[in-house]
């Protein structure tokens, strides 16, 4: 029995790490006031840009480096529709999200039947031998504890550091941030690319970590979850975090289904993360208030200096 | 070098028509740069994507077969977008409406009965509407975002038809593959072009076009979405439900995307299989921005978006290039036309220097 609950815990820690990169840089992309819904077509670049360089060089954390850049370069269509050229942030998201579909498996055609020997776990030295915790958190590759970074940075980063106040004022008010002298649009654009390259490295880790290989659609919604998320999370950083591994279990239930005697068919089992997110956003979303006082009041408007 | 945009008073309507053909242009341009990246010869590449695929009766048959799903259903989806509610699960309802129809095939193969093809219509429609109808009851009950609603239904929905194909709907004689029986002729829209896939479904584009524009342009309904849509405030003011609005443009949508699904399973499928569409809920999306969510626009772009599937089928066979440069000329034609709106809405200048008084 304590076999099987490490493993399911084990496995939701893995299966959550790309919902956290992918989610956190989604959260601080939103925090500036842009609603990038492309994160599904920004992961699958970064999947495909990280699988191509890992394979082609054999270095495994080049391949990583290369997927948040695919990211990077992706969000930066995106940055440059939205905020140079000021088109619609919803209808851009839903075209990046096309568009990185039909790239990645464009540029993916060549490596569909590749393989790669994926990221090894690393035991974290003592801490691996605690009982339970160890195997289950302190048993995992380098890019499972690179998330756990990633979120303390990013949290010290929101809340302890003058950089992540001013972001906040972006999104709240880019009016008074505007006014009072900073560059509104600057912010926006390093915002966004951010998130691109977290999302590049969500992608990265489906691709060269947990699957490793590369098919299309590689990522199949995460991106998609990742952005309910953000929602479910209220914009709270460790709110994400703990939804992550929420939604990281249910995920490894299915593969443990008839481990625990569950004879429902696999197709449907695989509709569990799906109905769950729904679930989730439905009974975050019926506060309308606890949305409007979280939300970034500025999330998805267009903002022009000169008007 | 800094791009100046001043805002105009009012979109300018030249522009309006002007930046489709623009947007088609600079991905047509983008087109001719992928295929020189490619080492094919751009022109005769870009012939054989755009203008073979149409030079013959049968090519104009299997571009009509291919726009008519995505016109029905982007006609549907522009009624939601004109008023701010984002159905992007339309592919969902579309398989919905196939699993619907593909029921009462299966469950009353071998009649005979006239009644059995409009009960699959029926039925798809319905089908369609349910499952357009979860996202507004949460929307309009709960205040969930109907795009993440509709979009892990997909998910749930493609999911299912997996399911029914491999286990209660599979061929019983069909050595084990994951598909139906291959449904009767009482099942299946007749052909209406001799030698072709051409079927009478052809013709509920037609309808549905014709109903959108009387919807849009001459009822109440219409135009409280519309003012809806651009103004929420004045429309809360005026009296106007939201959660009308929400629930007709999900009904509408999700009835529209769930014909479709009819369509093709009636259709050129013949049967239910895994896959019952190649994306035609998600290139519908573009298909309604692309026309500008105008019914006549809508056609326009359903036939361009046909032309890129048939292209990408006719690249794939005579050079070799990947299939999925369908879904990438997609959407650098959706980038291109939303980054072309700027001229819409704003006058843009090429200048050094910002204006006196604004920073960017």
């Amino acid at each position: 029995m304590t076999d099987l609950l490490v493993a399911l815990l084990a496995g939701t820690v893995a299966a959550a790490t790309p919902l956290i990169f992918a989610a956190l840089g989604e959260l601080v992309t939103e925090k500036s006031g842009v609603l990038n819904l492309g994160v599904e077509g920004m992961m699958l670049m970064g999947a495909i840009g990280a699988f191509a360089a890992a394979t082609t060089s054999g270095s495994l954390p080049l391949g990583v480096v290369c997927g948040a850049l695919a990211g990077v370069a992706t969000a930066a269509l995106f940055a440059l529709l939205t905020l140079t050229l000021l088109t619609n942030q919803v209808a851009t998201g839903l075209a990046l999200t096309i568009f990185g579909t039909g790239l990645s498996a464009f540029v993916g055609q060549g490596y569909v039947s590749r393989t790669l020997t994926g990221l090894q776990p690393i035991a974290v030295p003592g801490l691996s031998r605690l009982p339970l915790l160890g195997p289950i958190l302190f048993e995992q590759n380098a890019l499972v504890y690179l998330s756990l970074l990633v979120f303390g940075a990013i949290y010290w980063l929101l809340y302890r550091t003058k950089a992540g106040l001013i972001l906040r004022a972006v999104g709240e008010s880019p009016e008074s941030a505007h006014a009072v002298g900073y560059r509104v649009i600057r912010i926006r654009y390093l915002a966004t690319l951010f998130g691109g390259a977290l999302s590049g490295v969500a992608g990265a880790y489906l691709a060269v970590a947990y699957t490793p290989m590369w098919v299309e659609q590689l990522t199949a919604g995460r991106g998609w979850i990742a952005l309910a998320l953000v929602v479910f999370a209220t914009w709270r950083p460790e709110r994400v975090l703990a939804g992550a591994y929420l939604f990281g279990g249910v995920t490894i239930l299915q593969f443990h289904a008839q481990a625990l005697g569950l004879a429902v068919p696999s197709q449907l089992l695989s509709t569990l993360p799906y109905l769950a997110t729904i679930v989730v956003l439905v009974v975050i979303s019926r506060d309308v208030q606890k949305i409007r006082v979280n939300a970034p009041a500025s999330l998805g408007k267009p903002f022009h200096p000169g008007d | 070098m800094r791009l100046r945009l001043t805002s105009r008073p009012e979109p300018s309507r030249a522009m309006l028509v002007t930046s489709p053909l623009l947007a088609a242009a600079l991905t047509l341009g983008a087109g001719f740069l992928l295929f020189l990246a490619l080492g094919q010869r751009p022109g005769a590449a870009l012939h054989t994507f755009f203008v073979v695929p149409v030079s013959s009766r049968t090519g104009v048959a299997e571009l009509l077969l291919k726009a008519a799903p995505l016109i029905l259903i982007a006609q549907g989806l522009a009624i939601g977008f004109r008023a701010n509610v984002w159905n992007i699960g339309a592919e969902g309802q579309l398989v919905l409406g196939a699993i619907a129809a593909g029921a009462l095939a299966i469950r009353f193969d071998g009649t005979t009965s006239l009644w059995l093809l409009p009960a699959m219509v029926a039925a798809g429609i319905l089908g369609g509407m349910a499952w357009a109808a979860i996202p507004a009851y949460l929307r309009t009950r709960f205040h969930a975002s109907e795009i993440l609603v509709t979009l892990m239904l997909t998910y749930v929905a493609t999911l299912t038809l997996s399911y029914l194909v491999h286990g209660p709907m599979r061929d019983p004689q069909g050595l084990n593959f994951p598909q139906s029986i291959l449904f009767g002729e009482s099942a299946l829209f007749p052909t209406v072009l001799a030698g072709t896939r051409l079927n009478v479904a052809v013709l509920f584009p037609v309808l549905v076009t014709a109903a959108a524009w009387v919807f849009v342009a001459k009822t109440f309904a219409g135009y409280q979405m519309l003012v809806g849509g651009l103004a929420p405030l004045a429309a809360r003011y005026a009296g106007f439900k939201e959660s009308r609005t929400v629930w007709v443009a999900l009904l509408i949508s999700g009835g529209a995307a769930g014909l479709a699904g009819v369509g093709e399973v009636a259709g050129p499928l013949g049967q239910l299989l895994p896959t019952v569409s190649p994306g035609y809920g998600f290139a519908a999306i573009i298909v309604a921005f692309v026309g500008r969510l105008h019914p006549v626009g809508i056609v326009v772009a359903g036939l361009l978006m046909s032309l890129l599937y048939l292209g990408g089928e006719a690249a794939q066979i005579a050079l070799q290039v990947p299939y999925a440069v369908t879904s990438l000329f997609q959407g650098v034609l959706l980038f291109c036309l939303l980054g072309s709106d700027l001229f819409v809405f704003y006058r843009v200048r090429i200048g050094r220097r910002l204006p006196a008084g604004s920073r960017a």
